[in-house]
């Protein structure tokens, strides 16, 4: 290849020698200047291995004058946004739960603290869009609420859990397996069925539904109250409405009544804030179903504010 | 560009950067450079301090990139994020005007608008108020460092230091409101991006154009190569008629030389007055960014001499081949209307256009839906079935709007949003959007049990009705899904 190099007749000027494709490269000098930012270069990257972590060592690496790390920086990062959020935290924390809608900023705030807290420490039952799984773990965005969907009953459960031993607040309640325990027999539990069904119009009324009438104002009524919409108290489901976690055919009512379900949840005082439980209850309040939604802003028709303070708030005016 | 000695063996591997001293040169093309470089520089300078009234709820900078609100104004016009079209079709058109630009006239970008070349002319002239001309200026280099010379620099790098600064504060400007963010510069209260902003430019500016100059174009700037592969055989560049020119002898020479000498007297005047310290009579060549001043240096020589002028001169290589041949010299009309320019200027018409339509028809209102898919629907314990949408609503203009959202379709749902009870659901749906502002609202639809899955829209209706026109809408189609299918 050192054979090929030759003087290049349109500049005067001796090329590399390779060749490609016919293209070959002349041999001009580089400019003195690239020269000086090259060492420039390395001696920047002295200084960067002096103060920054650099170079790796058998355990660990050389840590740097200036003790830059990234666990660092999240660090002050993080502190940083708290100090940030740090006066928001104070009003959530000031302000009881149940006058969070009086002021619609602070109620933004909280819903979208909620939708990030929910993230890390629900989802993995009640999933991502907070849509429950069938069977194990409730829907939390329709408007059925076993043990409350006002902004105070959500912070509570969250608070206390259910079913926690230890936590004299938690939700409590036990529906006896009445199967399992020999309290029906199995014809009396297909008649109860029957008479369950028939209240929400899954089954018409029938001879096996009105036996049921009977043993379910003997066996039920308790919690479930007279007419099965349940009572709250006792986290007692409402057994006339659409929403069954536990499946509405014949076999899953006859299951749960043979062996009962307890769900549990845990009381996340132990491991959350309050003003994260706050945030919690205001997100998962705003999913749709929350109840006795307390309109704060003026009345129909009003005008509204001109200059809203932000996007969101904005949209706040009521049609 | 100095090569190392042809056959010396050992290359040459760094070079030193040999000084260039332009020097001063007047005609046609200087001044014309003189015009251009007065124009680009106020347009710089004025452009961020021109005000624009949009009334009390815009800023009223005529041109402003507002990164903080993600808007961009200019003069009339105001760009939101989702028009971004209209800076990438800007984008484009600039490409393609490039293209225009370089077929027609070569690199008239590099000789005449490019910030380098402007900022180092500039500094050029700066170099001739307090050295002195090209002479003056070689000497002063070599001479050692007396008071006077230290005095001199200083003075020079402080100039240079003044306009650099200017060229960066200008800067940024554009990113604030201009009258404001002078205040808060120099008390203190810039955010700290503003200070950094100037001191990379102040520094960028006074390294590439008071001492890197004619290394930035020749080394470091892509632009050259990119326009180079663009020329072709009709392009103009600036040439040295060589076969008008050679053999080339001083009038003094040629009285003696026995064959007839060109029209060249070798006086070295274009070499002299080249920002880029090359010589065009070594041929066309990447340093060459055809600023023309050597072709001013050359006219002015020829003139004395009583010779015609254009020795060197603006020609293409095609007609440059016509001239050798004897023909007559090619008509600059013909080389710049010539199909490639057209069809340039035709797709760079068509897309000024397109834009200029799409700005005309713009809506000031826009409804975006993001339907939740997680669970896309839900059922409800009176077995009802809501489905929710994310609804995106902008305000374009520059006052708060009163606008409604209808549904479409669906005819049994109803919708609410999340910051209203359920008992008031209906159809339609008031909001007031703030002025220039977005707001999204979270829409609940639900419809009775039993409802079919179905293609639905959103309307957004401005209630401003303007008289003739009719009011503003838009609308956006989505799904409602229900049990049994799901889209
Ligand atoms: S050769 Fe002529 S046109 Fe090219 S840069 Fe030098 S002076 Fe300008
Ligand atoms: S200025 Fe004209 S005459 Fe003088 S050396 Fe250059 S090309 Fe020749």
């Amino acid at each position: 290849m050192a054979n090929d190099k030759r003087i290049d007749d349109a500049t005067g000027v001796e090329t590399v020698g390779h060749e490609w494709d016919g293209i070959e490269e002349l041999n001009n000098p580089l400019p003195r200047w690239w020269l000086w930012t090259f060492y420039l270069c390395i001696v920047f990257a002295i200084g960067y291995a002096v103060v920054y972590p650099a170079i790796p060592l058998a355990h660990s690496g050389t840590k740097g004058l200036w003790g830059w790390s990234s666990r660092g920086q999240l660090a002050n990062e993080t502190a940083a946004a708290q100090a940030q959020r740090a006066p928001l935290i104070a009003k959530l924390a000031a302000t009881p739960i149940e006058k969070l809608p009086d002021d619609p900023a602070l109620m933004q705030a909280a819903v979208s603290g909620g939708r990030a807290a929910f993230r890390v420490n629900c989802v993995q039952c009640h999933g991502a869009g907070a849509a429950g799984v069938a069977g194990l773990y409730p829907n939390l965005n329709d408007d059925d609420w076993l043990w409350g969907g006002n902004l105070k009953e959500i912070e509570q459960t969250i608070t206390h859990g259910i079913r926690q031993p230890g936590d004299d607040k938690t939700r409590n309640s036990l529906m006896p397996s009445f199967g399992r325990d020999s309290l029906l027999t199995g014809e009396q539990i297909a008649d109860v069925t029957s008479y369950v069904r028939s209240l929400s119009g899954l089954e018409k009324g029938s001879a096996s539904a009105a036996r049921g009438a009977g043993l379910f104002a003997a066996n039920c009524v308790a919690c479930h109250g007279t007419d099965g919409k349940g009572l709250r108290q006792f986290g007692a489901p409402n057994l006339t409405d659409a929403i069954w976690l536990y499946g509405s055919s014949r076999d899953a009512i006859g299951a749960t009544l043979t062996n009962a379900h307890a769900g549990v949840m845990p009381a996340w005082t132990s491991k959350l804030d309050p003003v994260t439980i706050k945030m919690l209850a205001a997100y998962v309040h705003s999913l749709g179903g929350g109840e006795d939604f307390a309109p704060a802003v003026v009345a129909s028709g009003a005008p509204v504010p001109a200059a809203a303070p932000s996007a969101e708030a904005s949209a706040h005016a009521k049609p | 560009m100095p090569s190392p000695e042809p056959g010396s063996g050992g290359a040459l591997l760094y070079e030193k950067r040999q000084g260039v001293y332009p020097k001063a040169v007047d005609g046609p093309f200087r001044r014309f450079k003189w015009l251009w470089m007065a124009l680009t520089l106020a347009v710089y300078y004025i452009t961020p301090w021109l005000r624009w009234d949009r009334g009390p709820y815009a800023p009223d900078q005529a041109v402003l990139i507002d990164l903080a609100h993600r808007r961009f104004y200019m003069f009339s016009i105001e760009i939101w994020p989702h028009e971004f079209y209209f800076v990438a079709g800007l984008l484009i058109m600039a490409g393609i005007g490039l293209f225009l630009v370089t077929s027609a006239v070569g690199r008239a970008w590099c000789g005449y608008s490019c910030p380098q070349t402007v900022w180092t002319d500039l500094f050029q002239h700066v170099d001739r108020l307090i050295d002195g001309d090209r002479n003056a200026q070689i000497r002063l280099q070599k001479a050692p460092w007396t008071a006077e010379k230290i005095g001199k620099r200083a003075l020079k790098w402080s100039i240079y230091l003044v306009i650099s600064f200017w060229t960066g504060g200008a800067w940024i400007m554009y990113f604030a409101d201009a009258p404001t963010l002078v205040r808060e510069f120099w008390t203190g209260n810039a955010a700290p991006i503003a200070y950094s902003t100037v001191a990379v430019l102040t520094v960028t500016t006074f390294v590439l154009g008071g001492f890197m100059r004619e290394q930035v174009c020749i080394y470091m700037c892509p632009w050259p190569r990119i326009q180079t592969a663009m020329l072709d055989e009709k392009s103009l560049t600036v040439t040295y008629k060589d076969w008008r020119g050679e053999p080339r002898g001083s009038v003094k020479q040629a009285r003696q030389s026995s064959v007839p000498l060109g029209d060249c007297v070798d006086c070295n005047q274009c070499v002299a007055v080249c920002p880029t310290g090359i010589d065009i009579r070594e041929g066309p060549q990447i340093g060459c960014i055809t600023c023309a001043l050597c072709i001013d240096a050359c006219d002015g020589v020829m003139t004395q001499l009583g010779r015609p002028r254009g020795l060197i001169d603006y020609a293409t290589l095609e007609g440059c081949a016509q001239e050798k041949a004897g023909g007559p010299p090619e008509a600059i009309v013909r080389t710049i209307f010539r199909p490639r320019t057209m069809i340039y200027l035709g797709v760079w018409a068509a897309i000024g256009a397109a834009l200029l339509f799409a700005l005309g028809v713009r809506r000031h209102l826009d409804i975006s839906v993001a339907k939740d898919r997680n669970p896309p629907f839900m059922l409800m314990s009176d077995g009802s079935v809501r489905n929710a949408y994310t609804v995106k609503l902008r305000n374009m203009e520059g006052r708060p709007r009163d606008m409604v959202i209808t549904l479409v379709g669906a005819p049994t749902a109803v919708m609410w949003s999340d910051d209203m009870p359920r008992s008031e659901a209906s159809r339609a749906l008031r909001r007031r959007v703030g002025a220039d502002l977005a707001a999204a609202v979270r829409v609940y639809v639900i419809a009775p049990a039993g409802t079919p899955a179905q293609d639905i829209t959103f309307t957004l209706r401005a209630q401003d009705e303007k008289s003739g026109v009719g009011a503003e809408a838009d609308t956006h189609a989505t799904r409602f899904d229900a049990p049994g299918e799901t889209s």
